[in-house]
């Protein structure tokens, strides 16, 4: 369990390093003359005269060589906490992604509270009733859960309520320090919407995972000495069975922050997504490079932690 | 001439049973679909209603394509135009029905692709194994940490929008990240004896993966293939609401969902109603026909004593199988 947890904690630079480097080649080497769109862009968005080309080469740092770019790019990072200048507005971006970052993340951990409290009683109880009406009722809701793209009931929501009882949802951010009943209240419906697109992968998990548990000889063991049926599932197959489901849950989190670009675009949340959305809209890739690379970071971290917890829940599973 | 060759092929043959036409894998496959698989069926149909429909687009939609009647702007659903029109007086119904070839087109070609991709990751990485195979996976996993549509999102706003770059697009990224499940197929193979045979006798490695892995580990691409062209479809209907998919003028459903449309759809809810109700039967039918497959072709998921349903007529079952184990030496 050491060796382990040391060699994964070597990994997660390693792999944040991997990471940078894909979003830097990937914004620099894809075709396409970013200088040129950058004039047309900046043309219309700022008043001022346009800035020389060999200008804007330098503020994007393309007037050496693209390693050195990246040495500097990771050196500001690393020595200065600053993820860089914006081209749009010239300011440090990391206070901008700072301010954003917690919307995104209280959205997201609401929504997968929402996808756990939709999921498991589902998927507990489809897999009870195997292959009855019950259970097939169970795996087609989870099914048009992952079907239905999140962001059509999202826009549903935006519509037909406003068309029915005149009621849209807020669109300015109250603080949860400021007011948390008004600030989970302006969360919930959008949590709701992306938790119930999560749900659906995690209640087919969580059905698996039962079927595969109920089929142990100790589950075997313990209808056979007689327990009731509450005590069967909830003691002993139940606690077995969900932590496969934890993983399940971590690796749906980039999937989750995808969902949350989306949904933060349609209930006008000033989240990650509608940083990104604007920082490309804009043209402005500093930006675009410093919001990939944080949100990577810490999928990075959580899939760590995922790693981890999974083998503590379960003893029997011995890293090599 | 099989005769010929194999003297004892007449011997076996009267062990057959008489008078039952033997089938095909494929058409046993297709009759325990139809046969066992209600949901399943209904995703098949769905799929084929899709593609039907993608195909002979010109001929069942009523208008032509991104045909303007500016005079019937935003106009409710009437028999004229069943599902209403937009702001520019576009039959919603013939967008959604051009929409099908749109969403057909993505779909298949670029799951080809993405299977063409992660098959070709998935194999080499999973057979040569060693630092091959953990340099690659450690690519993967760094591609896997980035948030796909972030990923998707970025390269579609660097190479613009296009119908071509969107599938060659989503195809790469799905097929990398989908590699893994083959990885883990070919690996679960390579153990086998007869994959150790074929190198015993100087199988070289090309040949090994060709002849004795692509074969084993065929029901895995398959029931990957179908999980894939879902997500294909989604993940374009996604980039193309965000704005970053097909140009404008290509039919999307996702497209017709877009945010900017919001005030149109105020006005005329159809709007959004019915391509988002297009997507997600599709969508739906796709999975449907995949989980049913998977069902059929890995039967490690089925069957066994495993069905410990709590009535009283399985409970009977159970407990004689219990028994039955106990009785057993």
């Amino acid at each position: 369990m050491g060796v382990y947890t040391i060699r994964r904690l070597i990994w997660v630079p390693l792999t944040a390093i991997l990471v940078s480097m894909l979003i830097f080649l990937t914004v620099r080497f894809i075709p396409g003359n970013i200088i040129d769109t950058m004039e047309s862009q900046i043309a219309q968005f700022s008043s001022g005269p346009l800035p020389p080309r060999l200008a804007l080469e330098h503020a994007l740092g393309l007037d050496v060589p693209f390693y050195v770019q990246y040495a500097r790019w990771i050196g500001s990072i690393v020595l200065h906490g600053s993820l860089g200048t914006s081209l749009i507005s010239g300011s440090d971006i990391t206070p901008r992604v700072l301010a954003a970052l917690p919307v995104t993340l209280e959205l997201s951990i609401l929504a997968i509270i929402v996808g756990i409290l939709i999921s498991i009683p589902i998927g507990v109880y489809a897999a009870l009733r195997q292959d009855t009406i019950t259970d097939y009722i169970g795996r087609s809701i989870a099914i048009v859960l992952i079907s239905v793209p999140s962001f059509w009931i999202g826009v549903m929501i935006m519509i037909y309520p406003s068309i029915w009882w005149h009621w849209s949802p807020s669109v300015e951010l109250i603080p949860f320090i400021k007011d948390p009943l008004r600030n989970l209240g302006m969360f919930i419906i959008p949590s709701v919407v992306l938790g119930t697109a999560l749900a659906g992968s995690t209640m087919r998990m969580t059905r698996t995972m039962m079927l595969e548990v109920l089929r142990q000889d100790y589950i075997r063991t313990a209808w056979a000495k007689g327990l009731t049926e509450r005590l069967v599932v909830v003691r002993h197959a139940l606690k077995n069975s969900l932590i496969p489901v934890v993983t399940v849950i971590g690796m749906q989190i980039p999937f989750l922050i995808g969902g949350a670009v989306i949904i933060e675009q349609i209930f006008v949340l000033p989240g990650i997504g509608t940083l990104i959305l604007q920082a490309l809209s804009q043209r402005d890739y500093p930006m675009v490079e410093g919001v990939s690379l944080v949100v990577s970071t810490f999928v990075i971290f959580v899939n760590l932690f995922v790693d981890l917890t999974y083998g503590l829940l379960d003893p029997r599973i011995h890293y090599q | 001439m099989i005769e010929n060759m194999n003297p004892k092929a007449e011997a076996i043959a009267p062990n057959e049973p008489v008078g039952e036409k033997r089938q095909s894998y494929w058409h046993d496959l297709f009759t325990r679909l139809l046969r066992e698989k209600p949901l399943g069926t209904f995703g098949l149909f769905v799929v084929i209603l899709l593609f039907l429909t993608g195909i002979f687009a010109n001929f069942i939609a009523p208008f032509r394509l991104n045909a303007v009647h500016l005079a019937d702007r935003l106009s409710p659903p009437s028999l004229k135009y069943l599902l209403g029109t937009d702001q520019l007086g576009t039959d919603v119904l013939s967008q959604i029905i051009y929409g099908a070839r749109i969403s057909m087109i993505i779909g298949v070609v670029g799951t080809l692709l993405s299977k063409l991709i992660s098959t070709t990751i998935g194999v080499t990485s999973g057979f040569f194994g060693g630092k091959f195979d953990m340099i690659v996976q450690r690519f993967v996993d760094a591609f896997m940490a980035v948030p796909q549509l972030l990923v998707l999102m970025i390269i579609m706003s660097l190479i613009g929008n296009g119908l071509f770059q969107i599938i060659v697009v989503l195809g790469i990224t799905t097929g990398i990240s989908s590699s893994r499940v083959i990885r883990s197929a070919v690996i679960a193979i390579k153990s086998n004896t007869y994959v150790q045979a074929a190198d015993a006798i100087g199988c070289g490695s090309i040949r090994a993966m060709i002849r004795h892995i692509l074969p084993n580990i065929m029901a895995t691409i398959i029931i990957d293939a179908t999980i894939i062209m879902g997500v294909i479809i989604l993940q374009e209907a996604s980039l193309s609401f965000l704005g970053y998919g097909v140009p404008p003028d290509v039919p999307s459903w996702g497209s017709m969902l877009s945010l900017e449309g919001e005030k149109y759809m105020q006005q005329a809810p159809a709007l959004a109603l019915w391509p988002g109700f297009a997507l997600s039967i599709v969508v739906y039918g796709i999975n449907m026909f995949g989980d049913a497959l998977r069902d059929l072709l890995d039967p490690r998921l089925r069957g066994g004593i495993g069905q410990y349903a709590l009535n009283d007529k399985k409970l009977k079952k159970l407990k004689e199988s219990i028994k039955i184990h106990q009785s057993a030496p």
